[in-house]
């Protein structure tokens, strides 16, 4: 079920006049529910991967929980007669008990994970490596919604729970809601179990104020994907289904048309997420910070689907690089190589696994490999060039200039963009022979010759899509500049909030690019 | 501490009271944007302003025909007034599906209790809803009620959704950028295209053959659509109303002897006239080298006429029928409909004898 | 500590980091320079920083680091 569709509004208005009409403690009772019926109205075969992720959470984490009990009630009652050495061990053997739960849970889940995400890519690998066309079938497997957002946030909260960052929780249906909770089971993001348990189960009392800001976030939400991302990817898959008519110029556009695409559905869709969170009075954690003012791709990454990006660093990167392997393996090639290679050792392995899980969890092609290696390869390099910037921006000074900071920002975008074209074309090497053309193809003038018009855009879909991309800079650019966004601004004067809202819907109506329309050509089979 | 309170319950009245007006800011707004939007079908495609048109008629209808455009096109209700002095009405519109027939005669009902309903058989030929547009140009000029709830429940097909009807903005949002000067014209008042329901076209096109009719692999009319025809004649039982069922003596599209058949059969158990004017189109005196305008799918005024001097004399003859020309605050009434269509007959020809064709009138009429 | 500001100085030598308590909150250090702190702790201290060690608090100045050191140290 798409955030677009009646459906899911219906649903949503349904759990805003019920969920404030319950008394507060089952107000986390009823999201559960309606989580439920959620996956259930998406397809009630669902129900079983997520029901099955959850019963082996909870119970893994309960196990955990009941063997920490046991162990200090051990430990306070044997507190005189155990040398600090016995204690040692006994905790030692207490923490690799724990880690057992931990990964017969992980096993599971992420084999469930790769199992219906992966299996037909790995039958076609293997066909081609055999290269006996069909050799083995692919099968027909059912990909549950949101299955890699849920399974790596569930997952998050055995990790922590084991770690011991995170107290286990005994109410499986609490656990049950923390993996359902339904408006992010779409697009994400991922969150932690101590970030949204604050106040997922808490079932705030009433407050206009936070309601209406909440509203006004999803209102903004639809308005970036339905005006602009799901007007425009029309023209995205029109330029990149005809990669043979479709090249030079029209690569560059379908590169930006993309950019703004992705931008403002995902970023969209994660403003509905938070803001219907906002409404019931839930925060979930933010997951973007402007990534397209980002002077370089590190910095892009941090404010770029961030819950991503600090799962992968604190369940991926840091335990990979800090692994007593890993810096044994950095000990032995500082005496080989030197410091300089030896200091890189773990970054350097960790980060190019890292790339790779995200390439893989992406989706299951061999674009998105490429697509997390080349992130990898240009992370890499922006980091050996960093001494090398650095005397550059010391020399002229550039640094502080404003518009050197404008260069380092669309120079960022465009590299950005550019990797991402592995999201769109069929295959790996199409990719690079597409984006090959745009250097050294250069049909500028098809960009006048009405070509663009062709692409199942008109000219007024073009001038709304460039008001709204102003709109949606214009609104960018406050927050990096105030560093608040629009939304707090408005906050306390009800009737211009009002009044900027009721206009903000009127526009998302009319200009959305949703429905299958009125289409008068249909009168062409005239039938009366 | 009082005066805190006091303060505090002020200014929470405000905000309720700020919040109700951008409400209403947000009702109205939607509600012009929704008037704008919508399509007129004041040119060119007028059908779909024909179902609402009813509402504004004011005199007692004694007929009434339902069906599509065999009907609405084919019978001219104010030759009925002229030569038999009955006020009838063609709730009539474009592919109008057998469950749309049956309830808009349940909303007419609402209004008013003719003596006869006449129902013209070929949409019984559609089980399934068809096309949405169609749907659209049929439903959305019904006034809300169950019957309309209903209709638009039976009528929608899979890609459709109850919420498009009760806010069509969500259809039509798209038109914003083919808006035309109509859309503002008309944004809150409409002109009238049809003399109680008849669709005039003056202009004459003769029959052509038709290719030869496809082989069907089941003749049997669905039971849906029958289903409906069942509860179109109960309905007219309940209330005293006498049902007749008519087949237009268009022959394209082709109407099976199969499907023929099986209307005999109905109408003999239920004890209901049926009329098929393709077999007495001698009768009627029906040219088709003068009286269509399409080719022979549809009739022309003059086909029209004698197709309502036909039907009119079996009427008078079979049913205590009113001659409303002797009842004076009807005919006053029938007058002004009697010069609307005297009034449009004359453009037409107008235009017709300029041009050797219609220009401002049909489908590809251009809306300015 | 003069270790630990001398591995740090190599990292970004225009911070201040005997003042500075906001390493990680202003993103002065990332996870790059974490590794790197980490690999140079384990080198030049012989103490393994374990991953659930890597949290803010511990990162965020330089005395918070060297105050897990010890701690890691002493365990």
């Amino acid at each position: 079920m798409l955030f677009t569709s009646y459906k899911f509004i219906e649903l949503v208005l349904c759990l805003f006049a019920a969920y404030y009409i319950v008394p507060r403690r089952v107000r986390w009772p009823l999201l559960l529910v309606f989580s439920y019926v959620f996956y259930w109205l998406c397809d009630p075969k669902y129900l079983i991967f997520i029901g099955t992720t959850t019963v082996t959470a909870w119970g893994a984490t309960v196990l955990m929980g009941r063997a920490d009990a046991k162990a200090e009630a051990y430990l306070k009652a044997n507190k005189e007669n155990m040398t600090k050495d016995e204690r040692k061990a006994y905790k030692k053997r207490l923490a690799s008990r724990k880690k057992l739960f931990m990964v017969l849970c992980l096993l599971l889940n992420l084999g469930i994970l790769a199992v219906t995400k992966y299996t037909n890519f790995v039958i076609a690998n293997i066909n081609t490596f055999l290269s006996k066309g069909n050799a083995i079938r692919a099968v027909d497997l059912i990909i549950p919604m949101g299955i890699s957002f849920y399974t790596f946030q569930t997952m998050s909260y055995v990790i922590d729970c084991a770690r011991g960052t995170c107290r286990p929780e005994k109410n499986p249906f609490k656990v049950a809601l923390f993996v359902s909770f339904f408006p992010q089971l779409v697009q994400g993001p991922i969150s932690r179990w101590n970030d949204l348990s604050k106040t997922l189960f808490e079932g705030k009392p009433f407050n206009a104020s936070d309601f209406g800001s909440g509203l006004m976030r999803i209102l903004w939400g639809y308005f970036k994907k339905v005006v602009i991302a799901d007007r425009i990817i029309t023209g995205v898959t029109m330029l990149i289904s005809y990669p043979q008519i479709y090249t030079g110029v029209f690569v560059f556009c379908a590169m930006m048309f993309y950019a703004f695409e992705l931008y403002c559905d995902f970023t969209g869709g994660i403003d509905i997420t938070i803001g219907i969170a906002e409404c019931l009075g839930i925060k979930v954690t933010e997951n973007f910070n402007l990534p397209y003012f980002s002077k370089n791709i590190k910095e892009y990454w941090n404010r770029w689907h961030i819950t991503m990006g600090t799962w992968f660093t604190d369940y991926i990167f840091y335990p990979l690089s800090v692994s007593p392997k890993m810096l044994d393996l950095s000990k032995r090639s500082r005496q080989k190589f030197g410091n300089g290679v030896g200091k890189r050792i773990p970054v350097y392995t960790s980060c190019f696994l890292v790339w790779l899980t995200t390439g893989i969890w992406h989706g299951a092609a061999w674009n998105f490999i490429v697509w997390g290696l080349m992130n990898f390869v240009v992370i890499m390099a922006s980091q050996e060039l960093e001494p090398l910037y650095a005397k550059f921006h010391g020399r002229f000074g550039l640094k502080e200039k404003s518009g050197y900071k404008v260069f380092e920002i669309i120079r960022t975008i465009l590299l950005m963009s550019m990797i991402r074209m592995f999201d769109c074309y069929r295959d790996v090497p199409l990719t690079f022979k597409m984006v090959g053309t745009m250097f050294y193809k250069f049909n500028f003038n098809r960009l006048t010759d009405g070509s663009l018009l062709k692409l199942g855009l008109s000219a007024s879909d073009y001038y709304v899509l460039l008001a709204g991309l102003v709109i949606v800079f214009s609104v960018s650019l406050y927050k990096a500049r105030k560093g608040t966004d629009i939304r707090s601004a408005l906050r306390g004067k009800t009737a211009l909030a009002g009044f900027v809202m009721a206009v903000l819907f009127a526009v998302i109506i009319v200009f959305g690019a949703y429905g299958d329309g009125y289409d008068s050509s249909q009168f062409i089979y005239n039938q009366f | 501490m009082e005066g805190n309170t006091l303060k505090r319950k002020h200014s929470r009245i405000r905000t309720a009271a700020v919040i109700a007006l951008v409400v209403a800011f947000l009702f109205a707004l939607m509600w012009f944007l929704q008037c704008l939007l919508m399509p007129k079908y004041m040119k060119g495609i007028i059908e779909g302003a024909m179902t609402a048109e009813y509402y504004d008629s004011k005199e007692p209808h004694e007929v009434i025909f339902i069906g599509d455009c065999e009907v609405y096109e084919n019978i001219s209700t104010a030759e009925l007034y002229r030569k038999y002095g009955i006020s009838s009405y063609i709730r009539g519109s474009a592919q109008q599906l057998a469950w749309q027939s049956y309830y808009l005669l349940e909303d007419t009902l609402r209004y008013e209790k003719p003596k006869v309903v006449i129902f013209n058989v070929l949409a019984l030929k559609y089980d399934k809803p068809q096309k949405d547009t169609y749907n659209r140009m049929t439903l959305d000029g019904m006034r809300w009620s169950s019957s309309k709830v209903d209709a638009i429940k039976a009528s929608m097909t899979e890609d459709e959704s109850f919420i498009e009807y009760l806010f069509p903005i969500l259809k039509y949002h798209s038109r914003w950028n083919e808006l035309t000067s109509d859309d503002w014209k008309y944004l809150f008042s409409h002109d009238r295209v049809t003399t109680n329901g008849y669709y005039m076209r003056v202009d004459i096109r003769p029959q052509k053959e038709f290719p030869p009719a496809p082989r069907l692999t089941d003749y049997t009319l669905g039971e849906n659509a029958m289903s409906y025809l069942r509860k179109m004649a109960s309905l007219c039982r309940e209330n005293d109303i006498e049902l007749v069922l008519i087949k237009a003596p268009t022959e394209y599209p082709y109407w099976y002897d199969e499907w023929d058949a099986q209307i005999v059969d109905f109408a003999r158990k239920w004890g209901l006239t049926y009329i098929n004017y393709q077999d007495l189109k001698d009768e009627v005196g029906l040219d088709m080298t003068t009286d269509t305008y399409d080719e022979g799918l549809h009739l022309n005024i003059y086909g029209a006429e004698k197709m309502a001097d036909h039907i009119g004399a079996f009427l008078v003859e079979n049913y205590d029928l009113t001659d409303y020309r002797e009842v004076p605050e009807v005919a006053a009434l029938w007058e002004e409909n009697l010069r609307f269509y005297d009034d449009l007959r004359a453009a037409q020809q107008k235009e017709l004898d300029e041009y050797g064709e219609l220009r401002s009138w049909g489908i590809g009429a251009v809306e300015n | 500590m003069d270790e630990l500001l001398e591995i740090l100085n190599e990292l970004h030598s225009d911070v201040d980091y005997g003042t500075c308590e906001t390493l990680i909150d202003d993103k002065i250090l990332d996870s790059f320079d974490i590794i790197t702190i980490v690999t140079e702790v384990n080198e030049r201290f012989d103490v393994k920083i374990p991953a659930t060690e890597l949290v803010p608090e511990n990162f965020n100045s330089a005395k918070a680091l060297w105050a897990l050191i010890e701690r890691l140290d002493e365990a």
